[in-house]
């Protein structure tokens, strides 16, 4: 228990030791655990960007869903509007085409029954001529009375 | 064992000597009695506190720069979780108790804490176990706890009162550092008794650190030197020496955990005072 140059050697070895620790094991203990606290405190935060961004994600696909539901309604309607206006242009269209065909019908059953008429007045006129010369019981001279003739086909 | 043919005095006093050693007409040589020890005056040296404290610096600072030079700052594991908590311990003792910034402080009271507690944990170490390893290779004395060693704390709290000295002038100029230690509290007037006021204040300082954690280790070391000897007078299977014995197994592990507290509490107080010296060192106070 002497006091003696010990003192000096352990008050170097002190010096020296608290230097090393210095210059080589604290600085890059802390860089590292500064480091780490960084890392996590950007973690949180980024988180906690993700869970808002996440919110914002959300809200903003309702609303794209609520919109394309009102645009699927509207495209809906829409389509039955022009599913009536074409069944109304069919409908019309078929009157207008039902009433020309009826028309081209009556023209032509019309031109028959003329036709008809024609043949007939024809035929009128030969079984008169034939009637009228078994009355007069001879024969009539066609040329000389053509002109009677066609006056009274015409009557008919 | 060796106390064999012993009287309790000398074992005590075998166990309190270190191994001082010098060199005496060029000769290398150590002391064998305390006597001899005292001759050799001061340009003597305690191998043994030198020795052990070398090497449990250097594991200690071997253990952290390996931890620091593969530091991540990914997920740690094994040795680099422990060395980050203590590191993360100091580091918010000397946020709490410095209130200057300083690159110096927060590495300088890690080595005091982990140096002060492998020295005093040495203490955990049977006493009569390194003699029994010391004594075949010739060495008589071998003293392994170097806080024991009055040279070994004064020498550090050397250390730490030069760093004191140095702060204190350098932030507050040595025209300052003499003004504080001669124009308080009692004006230019009261100059000497100022300087004796602060003198002793400012001396007090290193004597503490060095003699609060001195004479700590030293009465503990005391106590279980006077614990070995309760099984050190065995004669026999005889009631007594079997109780003896008996008690000094319970006493020392008693001791011994207890003595867990002391060496950490111990190396945390040398810790967090030199902080406060070195803070009061910082500050300018009127």
């Amino acid at each position: 228990m002497n006091i003696n140059a010990t003192l000096i050697g352990q008050t170097i070895m002190f010096a020296l030791f608290v230097w090393f620790c210095m210059k080589f094991v604290w600085p890059p203990i802390m860089a590292a655990l500064d480091a780490r606290n960084k890392r996590i405190a950007d973690g949180l935060a980024a988180a906690e960007r993700g869970k808002n961004e996440l919110a914002l994600a959300a809200k903003h696909s309702t609303e794209l869903l609520r919109e394309a539901k009102e645009k699927v309604s509207e495209v809906i309607a829409q389509g039955d509007k022009r599913a009536s206006e074409i069944v109304e242009e069919a409908k019309v269209q078929a009157r207008i085409e039902s009433e020309r065909i009826v028309t081209a019908a009556k023209a032509e059953v019309e031109q028959e029954v003329f036709r008809a008429k024609e043949h007939l007045r024809t035929q009128v006129t030969a079984v008169a001529m034939a009637g009228a010369a078994k009355i007069l019981d001879r024969e009539i001279d066609a040329k000389a009375h053509n002109d009677l003739l066609d006056k009274l086909v015409a009557e008919i | 064992m060796s106390t064999e043919g012993l009287t309790t005095s000398a074992y005590i006093k075998h166990h309190l000597q270190n191994l001082t050693c010098s060199i005496q007409d060029g000769q290398f040589h150590c002391a064998h009695t305390p006597e001899e020890a005292k001759a050799m005056g001061f340009w003597a040296v305690n191998i043994d506190t030198l020795l052990v404290s070398l090497v449990l610096g250097v594991v200690f600072l071997y253990i952290f720069s390996r931890v620091a030079k593969s530091i991540s700052a990914g997920a740690p594991t094994g040795m680099q979780n422990f060395v980050e908590w203590i590191v993360e311990f100091i580091d918010n003792s000397v946020r709490g108790s410095f209130t200057g910034r300083s690159a110096l402080v927060a590495p300088l009271a890690l080595t005091i804490f982990a140096w002060i507690f492998l020295m005093n944990l040495m203490d955990l170490v049977p006493i009569d176990y390194i003699a029994m390893i010391t004594q075949p290779m010739g060495i008589g004395h071998f003293k392994l706890v170097p806080t024991t060693d009055p040279n070994a704390t004064i020498g550090m709290a050397i250390g730490v009162f030069l760093l004191v000295l140095f702060y204190s002038i350098k932030v507050k100029g040595l025209g300052g550092f003499v003004g504080e230690l001669t124009l308080q509290p009692f004006g230019k007037f009261g100059l000497p008794v100022n300087l004796f006021l602060e003198g002793v204040n400012l001396i007090a300082k290193p004597v503490s650190l060095a003699l609060r954690l001195f004479g700590n280790m030293y009465a503990g070391e005391m106590i279980f030197i006077l614990i070995a000897l309760m099984g050190a007078s065995w004669v026999g299977f005889t009631f007594s020496s079997t109780m003896l014995f008996g008690s000094q197994i319970i006493l020392s592990l008693g001791w011994a955990i207890f003595h867990i507290l002391i060496v950490t509490l111990q190396a945390f107080i040398f810790m967090t005072l030199t902080i406060v010296y070195l803070d009061m060192a910082h500050q300018e106070h009127h």
